[in-house]
């Protein structure tokens, strides 16, 4: 066997080599012997043949296999009363009582997580008075604000780091004292998939398949190399990483996908239950209906632009976790792998003393981020969740977490090679400037790429945006949504106004609330409606007069001009006389009379439209309005402006 | 292996197969749905949701309070006059209070209702023995916004009324029958009640030239309603045919006088201080229609209601009071 060859076993902290990557060669930053790495071409547990579970030579302890794969379960020569599988002894009180605590947290933080979702709408209240400014009571934005990662790619690309960002200190700072315990403590994307890995396992990975899939692969190299890639883009000038940061995962999902969904099918078993007729379960359906949408979801159906493409991604990475659990966690995370290389400084981390180890792989089984808890083997500490489990599963006083831990069993720098950080480094950079010359924004302006109120000029922009959804799950009117292809491949996600689906509410101004990022400003609506100076416009409405009743059909309607919130309104109606041909055909072979009729023309004054797309909204032509906006003359841009008297920043109001 | 099928086991097997024919014949007949040309076809009569209360001889049909620039005490004043609440409301009744909360605007816009009349109907209603007063509108704005900032939420639930925001799951097709108004979304609250109080405000609109206690009907609809200002006439005398309020207090306190519906600039709306009170809505809106200077018989609508005969444009002619 390829074992034969290995040298005699050096000092007691080497490692093994790693079996179940099945070919030769070394195993990055596991191996502190490349020599000795040539490994059996069958995955297998490592067999040891212990003398005593406590035996004072650790050298016998990493003999590589060289017996047959078949084994003796570990002999349990210790307590009779089994408290843990394996020997029997209990975990350290305090590590049973910190995985308990870990528990908490984590539903805690994930209750907190699906709390402030929910509330990421505007509910009124009776106890305001109607001068109370409408403002979200709880900061919605709150993980984002803590999200290193998001305060790092925007310090990149604006240089600056923006208000309620610098929580994120905290997050950094707690890695730097207890490793990565965001991931597995506090993580509420994280939780979800430490949740469904629990609940839903695939029972083809069970057992030795298990142990295999919790080993350290090769590959979760990957989400450091996709952290290097998006702070690079973030160095171009694209906040473009927020589409793998795990929070706007969350709540882009969840908040776009998952509830509005649920919504949906409240919505439709309340119409059911109304049908039946009968009066108590209607009662009940109605109550728990006006329960529910004042506190989880809200009174109208919520519909999101193509969120088809962002739930089916979600259900993917979850369903991911049957087959490798936490496969986000450990393969994709980017978020994970900013608090990866940092947590190398970390005071806290794990001890292992491999002698002791009996190869249960208890630990492995139970691990979260596949972190090489296992005797034998290097723990890989940047991998590393701080769950505990490995330790509160070991029988045998292997592993130990402490402060200040000796680092003989330990590597916590990531494994990467540095060609590959330079490749994605540069790909990360140069896909910028290759989105940014097939068009969006410099070239190619999309009509349709309506930002919202308050949002900066589009460059600036998309340092800015990391695409979390919070200013389109925010929105009262259900008008910002989740950009598909209209902003080009790098505005994916961005938010954009379809008046079609909601326009913009005129006193609001709660997308710039939330906005962790200041891609959308915090304005006053007074800002917004321009009392005292110029209001925020987003663009301009424009009329289809082949298909506006009024222009085109000599039907009064003019429901645009009353929807218009602005005052004076930016749209007004000139009362004409038009001839109409009359619309019944009662008398056969004769032509249809001509009549004339009074109408009300509605006509746009691009100066005081707003391009909020009220009057889109409201236009009765459904498929495809007679008014319709663009962003023509959005205040933010200096450039797509309409009007020449508009061009003059001296001007105010 | 497998001999002749018993006798026993054919007739079991003969059951259960007619058993299924059977229930689905069965299950056919009771869901069986003729759809098509005949559902429409079907014709009748307007419908009706009759919560008015009758003339009695010794009362005015209509009371126009303008002696005090209090909203609070012009109502009650105007309610007062046609006899006090009592004759409106019974012991025990669900009343339903309909205003207009329709727009994201404060009160001294007067795109909405005075907060402060609408507590002052609550209150006398409560005062009359009703068990429960429902406050809502189906709003044109953002619900949320519109209840909070027309004051209107805080001032009825403090005064103890149930506020219901609008949502989905509280609109049902109905159908009507009215000439524009066949088969729509309506907002049940407003019509799952013993009484129902109209409380609309007074203000000018750009299509219909003035709108108030009629056109206040709007808000118990759903769907799109936009479609129906193609013939906004006929749709505000068809819902004013399904509806037949109570009582209507029309808060006439703030005057929007022009920029109607929405308002949005102060200077647009002008204080007049009155509150009408009728049990005639037609005759409402004919006097209303005069305080931003337009004249019944300008207003489509009403010619039309009278049409109809469900109330009277020559108000004068009501038995009415000034207090």
């Amino acid at each position: 066997m390829a074992c034969s060859h290995h040298p005699e076993p050096e000092p007691s902290d080497l490692p093994l080599p790693i079996p179940w990557l099945g070919k030769p060669g070394p195993v990055a930053a596991l191996d502190l012997a490349p020599a000795r790495a040539a490994s059996p071409t069958r995955p297998t547990t490592t067999v040891v043949e212990t003398t005593a579970p406590a035996s004072p030579n650790p050298v016998e302890k990493i003999v590589p296999p060289t017996a047959p794969p078949k084994r003796e379960p570990p002999k349990k020569t210790r307590s009779k009363k089994k408290k843990r599988p394996g020997s029997g002894i209990p975990a350290r009180p305090i590590i049973r009582y910190l995985v308990w605590a870990r528990r908490f947290a984590q539903a805690g933080f994930l209750g907190l997580f699906l709390f402030l979702l929910c509330n990421t709408a505007f509910r009124g209240t009776f106890s305001a008075s109607s001068e109370t400014p409408v403002r979200l009571p709880y900061p919605v934005e709150g993980f984002l604000l803590a999200d290193p990662f998001v305060a790092a790619m925007t310090l990149l690309s604006t240089h600056a780091v923006y208000r309620g960002l610098a929580w994120s200190l905290g997050i950094v700072a707690l890695t730097l004292v207890f490793g990565r315990v965001f991931c597995g403590w506090i993580c509420p994307f994280g939780t979800l998939h430490h949740f469904f890995a629990w609940i839903f396992p695939s029972r083809y990975v069970r057992g030795k398949q298990r142990v295999e899939a919790n080993r350290t692969h090769y590959w979760q190299a990957a989400k450091y190399y996709l952290m290097v890639a998006f702070l690079a883009a973030a160095v171009a000038g694209s906040a473009i990483g927020g589409l793998l940061d795990p929070i706007c995962v969350a709540v882009r999902a969840i908040g776009l996908g998952v509830l509005p969904a649920l919504q949906y099918l409240g919505i439709r078993s309340a119409n059911v239950i109304a049908d039946t007729n009968v009066r108590a379960l209607q009662t009940a359906s109605d109550a728990s209906q006006d329960f529910l949408s004042r506190s989880v979801w809200t009174p109208n159906q919520l519909y999101f632009h193509q969120t088809w493409f962002i739930v089916v991604l979600f259900v993917a990475i979850l369903f991911m976790n049957r087959i490798v659990p936490r496969f986000w966690c450990r393969a994709l995370c980017p978020l994970g792998a900013f608090l990866g290389v940092i947590s190398r400084f970390s005071l806290f981390g794990m001890e292992k003393d491999h002698s002791k180890c009996t190869d249960c792989n208890l630990c492995i089984v139970h691990c979260q981020g596949a972190d090489s808890p296992q005797g034998g083997v290097k723990h890989r500490q940047d991998e590393c969740h701080m769950c505990l489990n490995c330790e509160a599963a070991c029988p045998e006083d292997v592993i130990k977490f402490r402060f200040l831990p000796n680092r003989k069993g330990t590597t916590s720098v990531p494994d990467l090679e540095r060609r590959t950080v330079v490749a994605t480094a540069a790909a990360g950079a140069l896909a910028i400037p290759a989105f940014r010359i097939a068009g969006w924004p410099d070239r190619g302006y999309s009509e349709k790429v309506i930002r919202p109120p308050g949002a900066v000029e589009e460059r600036e922009f998309l340092d800015r945006c990391i695409r979390c959804a919070e200013c389109m799950k925010v929105c009262p009117n259900n008008a910002l949504h989740p950009a598909f292809f209209e902003a080009g491949v790098e505005g994916l996600w961005t938010p954009i106004l379809i008046p079609r689906i909601g326009y913009c509410e005129f006193s609001c101004v709660l997308c710039g609330q939330v906005c962790p990022t200041g891609a959308i400003q915090k304005i006053t609506e007074k800002e917004k409606m321009g009392v005292g100076q110029k209001p925020i416009a987003m663009g301009t409405a424009m009329y289809d007069q082949g298909r506006c009743l009024p222009w085109a059909m000599g039907t009064p309607c003019i429901v645009c001009e009353e929807f218009c919130p602005t005052s004076p309104k930016a749209i007004w109606a000139e009362e004409v006389e038009v001839p109409k041909r009359e619309g019944h055909y009662d008398k056969k072979g004769e032509q249809p009379k001509m009549l004339t009729v009074k109408l009300k023309r509605p006509h746009v004054d691009p100066n005081l439209c707003v391009g909020c797309g009220a009057c889109e909204k409201v236009c009765p032509i459904v498929d495809k309005p007679a008014v319709y906006v663009t962003n023509a003359g959005e205040t933010r841009s200096k450039s797509n402006v309409i009007l020449l008297e508009n061009t003059s920043y001296n001007r105010t109001g | 292996m497998p001999g002749p099928v018993s006798r026993r086991e054919a007739v079991g097997r003969i059951a259960a197969a007619s058993a299924v024919l059977g229930g689905a014949a069965l299950l056919t007949r009771a869901r069986f749905d003729r759809g098509g040309y005949d559902v429409a076809a079907l014709g009748g009569q307007r419908q009706v949701r009759n919560f008015a209360s009758p003339p009695v001889s010794a009362l005015p049909m209509m009371a126009i309070a303008k002696s005090s620039t209090d909203p609070a005490v012009l109502a009650r004043r105007a309610v007062d006059a046609l006899g006090g609440m009592h004759r409106f409301v019974s012991r025990g009744d669900v009343v339903a209070v309909k205003p207009n909360i329709g727009w994201d605007r404060l009160p001294v816009h007067a795109a909405n209702t005075n907060p402060l009349v609408v507590a002052e109907v609550v209150k006398m209603a409560f005062d009359a023995g009703a068990s429960r007063v429902v406050v809502t509108d189906a709003s044109c704005n953002e619900p949320n916004r519109c209840f909070q900032r027309s004051g209107i939420w805080r001032a009825a639930h403090d005064v103890g009324a149930t506020v219901i925001l609008p949502a989905a799951h509280r609109f049902r097709e109905i159908r009507m029958k009215g000439d524009v108004l066949d088969q729509w979304p309506i907002y049940t609250p407003l019509v799952n009640a013993d009484k129902v109080i109209n409380v609309p405000v007074a203000k000018h609109h750009n299509l219909s030239k003035y709108t108030a206690a009629m056109k206040n009907w709007y808000g118990i609809l759903g769907g799109r309603r936009n479609r129906l200002h193609q013939s906004i006439d006929v749709s505000i005398a068809d819902l004013a045919t399904f509806m037949r309020p109570t009582l209507t207090v029309v808060d006439a306190t703030r005057v929007l006088m022009r920029n109607g519906p929405q308002g949005g600039n102060i200077d647009d709306a002008e204080d007049v201080h009155q509150v009408i009170a009728s049990i005639d809505q037609v005759a409402a809106d004919a006097y209303g229609c005069t305080l931003i200077g337009q004249k019944p018989e300008n207003l489509g609508y009403l010619k039309l209601a009278r049409e109809r005969g469900i109330g009277e444009v020559d108000w004068a002619s009501l038995p009415h009071v000034e207090v």
